[in-house]
C-alpha cells in the first residue's frame, strides 16, 4: 500500500501547487484596469450590423449614432431637430420638397468626398429596387421613408427631396440612424459587408470588430463639428445581465448601458455613477374595444383605475420609470399635453364604473410577453396589473408568451383572442405610434398595429392633420387635443414611460442620456 | 481497422441527413418567424410579408429544403440574417471556441474523475474515499451556470484574481497565459458536473476490476501495490470508462451553452441560443447541422479508440 499512498499525496500536493501557481503567477498587470482615454462599454448583445439602414436594434444604434451623421440630428437633451451635416433646409409650401444645403469640405473616413451624391446614394440604395446596391439590404425600416418620391443633386452641395404627400415626421426620421449618410465608394468597395465595414463622417471611425468579443471605434481628428474627448471606444456585447454587472464591479467596463432594476443598488455609491433619462417610450396595454367587456368604454376606464401605476413603476421597476399619463411620452415636450394627469389609483371609482356598466366581474384575457424590446419587467407587471384588477371584480386570465410568438398574436389584432395585451414603444416622433396604432385606418387588415380595434373619427381627423402640417405649433395643438379624446376614450390602459439608464464609475465625466435612445459619446471623457 | 472505419463513416450519413430534415423542419414549425424578430414592433402583415419575400422565406417549405440541402453540400450554409455573414465564417470560429472549452473541460473531467475514482476505490471506505464521495455528490448536483456564477463572484470579483467573462482581454492578449487565465473558471464549472460522474464510475469499474481473479493473481507475482491499481487495474477498467467519456463529451458540448452565457465564452452554444430567439434559421440549421456532424464525428472516434483498447470489438 506504500507507494499508492505516496502517490496520492503527490497528486493532491501537485494540484494544489498548480492551482496557487495558476491563480496568483498568471495574475496579469492590467487585470481589472482599463486603459487611459479608451472607453470600455459594456452592450447588451453582439451587433448585427453597421451599416445605418440595414440595423434596427437599439444596441447596433449606439455604435452606428458615432460613427455616422445625419442631414439633420436631434438637439441635445430633445426629441427636436437641429442641422447637422446639412447647414439648412428648406421646406416649400406644399410641405412636399425639401431642400437642403449641404456642409462643404466633409470627408467620409475612407476619404472620399461627401456630397449631395453621396446622400442621394444613401437613399437610393434603400428605396429603389434597381439600384445596383439594393442587394446589400435588406432595410426593414425603410418605410420610414417610403413618401420620399426621389432625391436629386443638382449640384454638390444641395439635396432636394420629393415627397408624395407631406409628412411631418419626415425631418425627425432623418435623424435617426436610418437616415445617417453612408460612404458611397465603401458600399462598392464591400458590397453587402459594408455593414461590418462602416465608413460614415461621424466622430469616430471604425477600427475593428470582433466577433462576440468587441468592437472598437477611434477618435475622427478631422470631425467637423470638432474632435471627440476619447481617443478610442471599445463596445463589449454581454448578453447576461448578471455577468454584465459583474464585470462592471470587477472593473472590466467603464460604462454599462440597461443596468437591471434590482442591481443598481449594487451602483449607488461615490465609485459609480448612474445617470438617467426619460425617453420616448410607451408601456401600455392595449384594451380590445370591439368585442368583450373592453367594449364599453366605462370598463376600460375602469380598469384605468384600478391600477396602481405608482407602485408598478416604483416596486417592479425599482423606480427606473414614471407613471404615463397619455398615449404620447412627456419626452416629446413639444407635443406634450401638461394638463393631461394620470388616471388616478382609485378602486372605488373603478368599482362604480362597473357596476354602472352592469358588469361587475368582466371576464379578461391577457396576453402577457417573456421578455422583448422595451417591454421592462412584463411577466411581473403583468401579474401585479392581474392582481390589482382582480381586487375591484376583474376575472383575468394571462397567457403567457415568448415575445415572436406573443407578436405573432397581438400584431394581427386581438379578436377571439384576447381582451389585452401588453406592449410597448419606443419612437422618436410624436406622429408615429399613434398613427400606426390608434387610427381607424390602422387596423391589422388595413397593414397597421390597431390590435385593439380604437376607432374614433375626431381623433383619425386630428392625426391626419397632424401628419401634413409643416407648422410645429399648429402639429403641438393637434397632439394635446388628440391626447385629451384618446385619454378619456381609454383605448389603452397607460402605465409607463421607462428611464433608460446607465452607469458609469466616477472617472467617467460627460455621460449624458438621450430622450431619442441614441447613445452620442463624442464629449464623453475618463479622467 | 480501416474497413470497420470506413463502414462507421458511411453508416453516419443518413444520420445527419436525417438531422438537416429535423432541424429543418422544426424551425420551419415554431411559431414567430424571422421577418417578426427583425422588425419587433414595427411588424405590420404587410412589411412583414415583404421583408420575408427579401429573406426568400415566401417559397414552399419543402422546396427551401432542398435549396438549403444544395446548398450546403457545394459547402454554402448560407447567411445569417442577425449578424450579416456567412454561416460557416460563423460557426466554424465560434465551434473552436466551444471546443477549446469543451475540450480542457473534457480534459479536467477525465483527469481528476479517473483519479478520484481510481483513488477512491483502492481506498474503498477509508477517509479519502469518503471525502471524494462527498466532494462527487456536490459536484454532480450544483447546477453548473450557478456554480459559474459562485465562481465569478468569489474569484472574479471579490478577490480580482481572474476575469470575469470573455475569452481573451480585450488589449494586448491573445497569448496563451491571457487564455489560460480566461479558462480556468468557465472550465472548471463546466467539469463539475461531468468530473463527478466520471469519478463515480471510474470507483465502480475499479472495484469490479479489482475483484477478478487476474488481479490476485498479479498481487501473487509480486506485482508492487501501485502497478497493480494503476497498470492491471485501470487498463482493464478503462474499457468501461471510456464509453462514458465518450457520453461526457456530449454532456459537456452542451453544458457549454450555460456556462458560455454566464462567462459570455464566445462560443458556439452562444451562438445557437441568440440565434434561436432571434429566429434567424439559416444559423441554426446551419450551426445544428455542423455541431451534430462532428458529434457523429466523436462517437465514431470514440468506438474507434475502444476497439483499439479492446480487441474483442474490432470488427
Amino acid at each position: 500500500m506504500r507507494p499508492h499512498r505516496l502517490t496520492r499525496r503527490a497528486v493532491l500536493f501537485s494540484s494544489a501547487a498548480a492551482l496557487t501557481l495558476a491563480t496568483t503567477g498568471l495574475r496579469g498587470p492590467l487585470m481589472a484596469q482599463t486603459p487611459p482615454g479608451v472607453l470600455i462599454l459594456g452592450q447588451v448583445a453582439e451587433p448585427k450590423t453597421l451599416d445605418p439602414q440595414a440595423a434596427t436594434a437599439a444596441n447596433d444604434f449606439r455604435i452606428s449614432v458615432n460613427v455616422f451623421d445625419g442631414l439633420v440630428r436631434f438637439k441635445d437633451g430633445t426629441l427636436e431637430v437641429e442641422p447637422a451635416l446639412a447647414q439648412s433646409y428648406e421646406i416649400s409650401e406644399d410641405g412636399k420638397i425639401y431642400t437642403f444645403a449641404l456642409r462643404e469640405g466633409i470627408k467620409f473616413h475612407d476619404g472620399s468626398d461627401f456630397n449631395a451624391e453621396a446622400v442621394k446614394f444613401t437613399f437610393e440604395r434603400m428605396l429603389k429596387e434597381d439600384h445596383p446596391f439594393a442587394n446589400t439590404g435588406p432595410f426593414p425600416l425603410a418605410f420610414f421613408f417610403s413618401s420620399v418620391v426621389s432625391v436629386e443633386a443638382p449640384d454638390a452641395k444641395t439635396a432636394v427631396f420629393t415627397l408624395s404627400e407631406p409628412y411631418a415626421p419626415f425631418l425627425a426620421n432623418l435623424a435617426t440612424p436610418t437616415g445617417y449618410i453612408i460612404s458611397p465608394a465603401a458600399v462598392e468597395q464591400h458590397g453587402a459587408d459594408f455593414g461590418r465595414n462602416p465608413s460614415g463622417t461621424g466622430p469616430f471611425k471604425f477600427a475593428e470588430w470582433r466577433a462576440n468579443e468587441m468592437v472598437a471605434i477611434e477618435k475622427n481628428p478631422d470631425y467637423w463639428d470638432g474632435p471627440a474627448a476619447s481617443d478610442a471606444i471599445v463596445f463589449r456585447p454581454i448578453t447576461d445581465a448578471n455577468t454584465r454587472t459583474a464585470e462592471m464591479l470587477a472593473g472590466g467596463l467603464d460604462i454599462m448601458v440597461e443596468v437591471p432594476p434590482v442591481t443598481l443598488s449594487q451602483f449607488r455609491n461615490d465609485q459609480y455613477h448612474i445617470v438617467e433619462a426619460a425617453g420616448a417610450h410607451l408601456w401600455f396595454l392595449i384594451l380590445n374595444c370591439q368585442d368583450g367587456a373592453f367594449a364599453d368604454k366605462r370598463v376600460r376606464q375602469a380598469a384605468n383605475y384600478a391600477v396602481n401605476k405608482e407602485a408598478l413603476v416604483n416596486d417592479v421597476l425599482e423606480g427606473t420609470a414614471t407613471v404615463a399619463a397619455g398615449p404620447t411620452p412627456a419626452a416629446f415636450n413639444w407635443a406634450v399635453n401638461n394638463d393631461l394627469a394620470p388616471y388616478p389609483y382609485d378602486p372605488e371609482k373603478a368599482r362604480a364604473l362597473l357596476a354602472e356598466a352592469d358588469t361587475p366581474n368582466p371576464k379578461i384575457t391577457f396576453l402577457v410577453t417573456e421578455g422583448g424590446s422595451g417591454m421592462l419587467d412584463p411577466v411581473a407587471m403583468g401579474t401585479a396589473i392581474q392582481a390589482d384588477l382582480a381586487a375591484v371584480g376583474f376575472d383575468v386570465t394571462i397567457q403567457t408568451y415568448e415575445w415572436n410568438t406573443f407578436l405573432d398574436q397581438v400584431n394581427p389584432g386581438l379578436s377571439g383572442k384576447a381582451d389585452m395585451a401588453e406592449m410597448a414603444w419606443m419612437t422618436n416622433d410624436p406622429d408615429t405610434l399613434p398613427f400606426l396604432a390608434l387610427r381607424s385606418d390602422a387596423f391589422p387588415d388595413k397593414g397597421g398595429f390597431n390590435s385593439g380595434y380604437y376607432s374614433n373619427p375626431e381623433v383619425d381627423d386630428l392625426l391626419n392633420r397632424a401628419r401634413v402640417s409643416t407648422s410645429q405649433d399648429e402639429r403641438a395643438d393637434l397632439y394635446k387635443k388628440m391626447q385629451v379624446i384618446v385619454q378619456d376614450d381609454a383605448p389603452w390602459l397607460f402605465v409607463a414611460n421607462w428611464k433608460q439608464n446607465a452607469v458609469a464609475t466616477a472617472a467617467v465625466q460627460g455621460l449624458v442620456l438621450q430622450p431619442s435612445f441614441l447613445l452620442t459619446l463624442k464629449s464623453v471623457s475618463k479622467a | 481497422m480501416g474497413r470497420y472505419i470506413l463502414y462507421r463513416l458511411i453508416s453516419a450519413v443518413p444520420v445527419v441527413l436525417g438531422i438537416t430534415v429535423i432541424v429543418f423542419f422544426i424551425m420551419s414549425l415554431i411559431p414567430g418567424d424571422p421577418a417578426t424578430a427583425i422588425l419587433g414592433a414595427y411588424a405590420s402583415p404587410e412589411n412583414v410579408a415583404k421583408l420575408n419575400a427579401d429573406l426568400g422565406l415566401d417559397k414552399p417549405m419543402v422546396q427551401r429544403y432542398f435549396i438549403w440541402l444544395g446548398n450546403m453540400l457545394g459547402g454554402d450554409f448560407g447567411r445569417s440574417f442577425s449578424l450579416n455573414r456567412p454561416v460557416l465564417d460563423e460557426v466554424v470560429e465560434r465551434f473552436s471556441a466551444t471546443l477549446v472549452l469543451a475540450g480542457v473541460s473534457l480534459l479536467i473531467c477525465s483527469v481528476l474523475g479517473i483519479a478520484a475514482g481510481v483513488v477512491s476505490a483502492a481506498r474503498q471506505y477509508g477517509l479519502a474515499d469518503k471525502a471524494i464521495t462527498l466532494a462527487v455528490l456536490v459536484g454532480i448536483s450544483i447546477p453548473s451556470f450557478f456554480l459559474g456564477m459562485l465562481l465569478i463572484l468569489y474569484f472574479a470579483v471579490h478577490l480580482r484574481w481572474l476575469p470575469v467573462s470573455g475569452m481573451y482581454e480585450i488589449y494586448g492578449g491573445r497569448t496563451f497565459g491571457d487564455l489560460l487565465r480566461h479558462m480556468i473558471l468557465p472550465a472548471t464549472a463546466l467539469a463539475a458536473v461531468a468530473t463527478g460522474v466520471v469519478a463515480r464510475l471510474s470507483r465502480g469499474a475499479m472495484l469490479e476490476v479489482l475483484r477478478q481473479d487476474y488481479i490476485r493473481t498479479a498481487r501473487a507475482k509480486g506485482v508492487g501495490e501501485g502497478g497493480v491499481i494503476w497498470r492491471h487495474a485501470l487498463r482493464a477498467a478503462m474499457v468501461s470508462i471510456i464509453p462514458v467519456l465518450g457520453i461526457q463529451a456530449g454532456f459537456v458540448l452542451s453544458g457549454a451553452v450555460y456556462i458560455e452565457v454566464v462567462f459570455q465564452w464566445p462560443g458556439v452554444g452562444r451562438m445557437l441560443v441568440d440565434a434561436i430567439l432571434k429566429r434567424d434559421l439559416m444559423l441554426v440549421q446551419g450551426g445544428v447541422t455542423f455541431v451534430a456532424a462532428c458529434y457523429v464525428l466523436f462517437n465514431i472516434i470514440v468506438d474507434v479508440a475502444q476497439s483499439l483498447i479492446d480487441p474483442r470489438i474490432k470488427a
